[in-house]
């Protein structure tokens, strides 16, 4: 073998082995479920909860399921972050967990598509769950992608107005605004200007403004991401241009852009006890359920009144809608025990004194119709209503995607140049956001 | 020709060629292992379509296609970057030489101010920068207090684009210990008689320092200013917790985030890597991210070195 042959036979050799090591390195589960349930066994479950009441209530729901379960042992492991999430499901082996549950909804179209969680629709034939039954419409949404059902939903987050009572009363305002042209005149009422910056902002309509973002607000409108090929439709659907146009009448209203944002940058962490909600900086705000919980462990001096969120003035008799989103749970395509693992997803997500336990106890929206509707659910009257926002026909979520949240990173990018006059062609602005999205989407596919 | 060689002669060869061999191992195993192995996979992904979790598939010069043309994050990050490497790396290294130059001129306190110009250095740069966030606040931070209070300007710094990058040049600026550590070492050990003997050959302060100091500590200028260029071709943390504070999107439980604000003056080419790689599951356009920066970084160097001439000691 000559020098030259020689060289080129070990770069193809070197070139083969890293081909080999890069595909050893991907997850290689199958769909399918060959073990025995009811042997004695232990599955591991992941998930992301951390603070210590979570973990309390987390462990109590585990304990109930091996009292029921007295042959599946659960080695629960907390604090998981996304990137080890992935990580785990990429490797697989021993240490990798069975069950799995994100924060991270928008990833649930990767994890469907890629196989990296099992095919749920399987177990939940052969347990006779029938998941339009069993879980509102938007939660069924938001965790599947494509007609493939990898997750389901444990718990959920609802999003809704929180206002200052007291602010309300010393402004004369009665009633929270069911529609946002009675939104924005009570903004208006309720903003008090201080020098060239304000004693109290009656909405932070920035899209900066932590919970005010395009989703969250495009929701009001019903708004639809994506057309029936699949192909981004923000441009054509005219909620998406009625939410920007209304948001930048918000924004001069309120007092334009860099006077709003220089407010803004006074405001303390989001999920600290200086949120400007807790520290009366604004008087309404778009939040989800946790936040009652944290104005009441921040000490809020005033009291506080929830209520869906108002609807555009021409849908009306929409009001009682929102925004929801939530923790999603699946079982890793990597396991080797997929039926004890489905018996701890079935129980975690569909028996009802589970769900409601937990609910109750992190203060998180119920992901099933039975628990919703259950009388030992809280009763405290702001978690009701967010709880009645979760059931509301109307209420929407946003749906997933092979790149995770990336078509709606785009469109509030979008947002951010609109709102400070970047970008003043808005329709223009939004057939933009759809070519960047279908770019974006063609890439991952 | 080999055929000529004594058995005995070439039995020696080989034994020390083994035990050259053996002897180079631990570097050539490091350089295989954590060099050529992560160098040459990554060339390979930036041609597949790979999401971490299925087998990577070929998908030819696509990943290459949409970094360059269809992502519209690469174009701003790049050029945030190059500002970065040659305002930032080349005001770090004139500010660590003058504080150097100052520390070494003190006659009383020098341990004192050297103390305060390295502890900077040691603080966590997550920490570091939540506290220039702080600081710089444009609502409610001290520095602007004290800049309307004597009638200057009150920038938006990190919440401003034509701001952002050049507070985080002041960040830099202020944890500039490690350059000022190395820079000492090397003006301390230039020769006290090249400095008399100019001296009396009349040159002033500038004359001395052009001419005696700098030549003297010019390879420590070069190697400063080739692990800034690299330091800076890596710079994620901080513009991203920058990002991050200002913008009030810490993230929270689910969150994702774009990173960059505001308006993308604060993107760089790793946080790209890490959104694109780890977030869109893109790891091909993460790779050629990568190497787009390994091409930067080893044609900077090139740069530098090929003028290392001018740098070099009459001694080199």
């Amino acid at each position: 073998m000559s020098g030259s042959t020689k060289t080129a036979a070990a770069a193809v050799a070197a070139a083969a082995a890293i081909s080999l090591l890069t595909s050893a390195c991907t997850g290689s589960g199958n769909n399918t479920a060959g073990d025995d349930p009811s042997k004695d066994v232990t599955i591991t479950f992941w998930h992301g909860w951390s603070a210590p009441s979570e973990v309390k209530a987390i462990d109590a729901n585990v304990k109930a399921f091996e009292k029921a379960h007295p042959n599946i042992h659960v080695k629960v492991q907390g604090n998981i972050t996304d990137d080890k999430i992935n990580q785990a499901l990429r490797a697989g082996g021993p240490n990798a967990p069975d069950v799995v549950s994100s924060f991270t909804t928008d990833n649930v179209g990767k994890f469907c598509s890629s196989n990296a969680f099992a095919d749920l629709d399987p177990f939940l034939k052969k347990s006779g769950i029938d998941t339009a039954a069993t879980f509102p419409k938007p939660m069924l949404e938001y965790t599947r992608f494509e007609g493939k059902r990898c997750t389901l939903p444990l718990l959920g987050d609802a999003y809704g107005l929180y206002y200052n009572k007291d602010a309300f009363k010393a402004a004369g305002i009665s009633a929270p605004p069911k529609t946002l042209s009675e939104f924005k005149a009570d903004a208006v009422k309720l903003t008090k200007s201080k020098g060239d910056s304000y004693a109290q902002l009656g909405f932070m309509p920035n899209f900066h403004g932590y919970e005010s973002t395009t989703t969250h607000l495009a929701a009001q409108w019903g708004a639809k991401y994506f057309d029936a090929e699949g192909k981004s439709g923000v441009a054509k659907d005219p909620g998406f241009a009625a939410m920007f146009t209304w948001q930048q009448d918000m924004v001069k209203a309120l007092g334009g852009f860099e006077k709003l944002e220089k407010y803004r940058s006074t405001f303390g962490d989001e999920w600290g006890a200086k949120n400007p909600f807790h520290t009366g900086q604004v008087a309404m705000a778009v939040d989800g359920e946790w936040r009652a919980g944290m104005a009441k462990d921040a000490g809020t001096k005033f009291d506080i009144g929830v209520a869906p969120f108002p609807v555009p003035d021409d849908q009306a008799d929409t009001y009682g809608k929102g925004y929801l989103s939530g923790t999603i749970i699946g079982i890793a395509n990597t396991s080797a025990k997929k039926n004890a693992a489905w018996e701890l997803v079935k129980y975690m997500t569909t028996d009802t004194d589970a769900v409601v336990s937990f609910a109750n106890a992190i203060h998180n929206v119920p992901s099933t119709l039975a628990a919703l509707k259950s009388p030992k659910l809280d009763a405290d009257p702001l978690f009701r209503t967010f709880v009645e926002i979760a059931q509301n026909p109307n209420s929407t979520t946003t749906p997933a995607s092979v790149n995770g949240g990336t078509y709606q990173l785009t469109l509030q990018d979008f947002g951010y140049a609109y709102e400070s006059g970047k970008q003043t062609d808005l329709a223009a602005g939004l057939k933009g956001v759809d070519t960047q999205v279908d770019k974006d989407i063609a890439q991952a596919k | 020709m080999s055929a000529d060689v004594h058995p005995l002669l070439r039995a020696k060869r080989r034994r020390e060629a083994l035990r050259t061999l053996a002897f180079l191992s631990p570097w050539l195993i490091g350089f295989g292992v954590f060099f050529a192995y992560p160098l040459i996979s990554t060339v390979y992904f930036s041609f597949m379509k790979y999401d971490g979790f299925t087998a990577p598939t070929w998908n030819g010069a696509k990943n290459w296609s949409y970094v360059f043309n269809d992502y519209p994050f690469f174009w701003p990050a790049l050029r945030n970057t190059l500002w970065l490497v040659v305002v930032m790396v080349s005001l770090r290294v004139v500010f660590g030489l003058g504080i150097g130059l100052l520390i070494t001129k003190i006659k009383t306190g020098a341990g004192l101010f050297r103390t305060a110009f390295y502890l900077p250095y040691l603080a966590p740069p997550v920490a570091a920068t939540m506290a220039f966030a702080f600081l710089l606040n444009p609502g409610t931070g001290p520095v602007n207090h004290l800049l309307g209070s004597i009638g200057l300007p009150q920038p938006g710094w990190f919440n401003d684009p034509s701001w952002s990058k050049p507070a985080l040049t002041l960040l830099a600026l202020w944890g500039i210990g490690d350059l000022m550590v190395i820079f000492m070492a090397a003006l301390l050990d230039v020769p006290k008689e090249q400095y008399e003997a100019a001296e009396l050959d009349g040159a002033g302060p500038w004359a001395r320092f052009r001419y005696v100091t700098l030549p003297n500590i010019s390879p420590i200028v070069m190697f400063a200013v080739v692990t800034g260029v690299i330091q800076t071709m890596q710079y994620y943390t901080q513009p991203l917790v920058a990002g991050k504070v200002a913008s009030g999107i810490i993230g929270g439980s689910g969150q994702q985030f774009e990173p960059g604000y505001p308006e993308k003056s604060t993107l760089t080419l790793p946080q790209l890597v890490y959104n694109l790689g780890f977030q869109r599951f893109d790891t091909g356009s993460a790779c050629v991210i990568a190497l787009v920066l390994f091409a930067l970084a080893m044609a900077f160097t090139a740069l530098l070195m090929r003028r290392r001439s001018g740098f070099l000691t009459a001694e080199d």
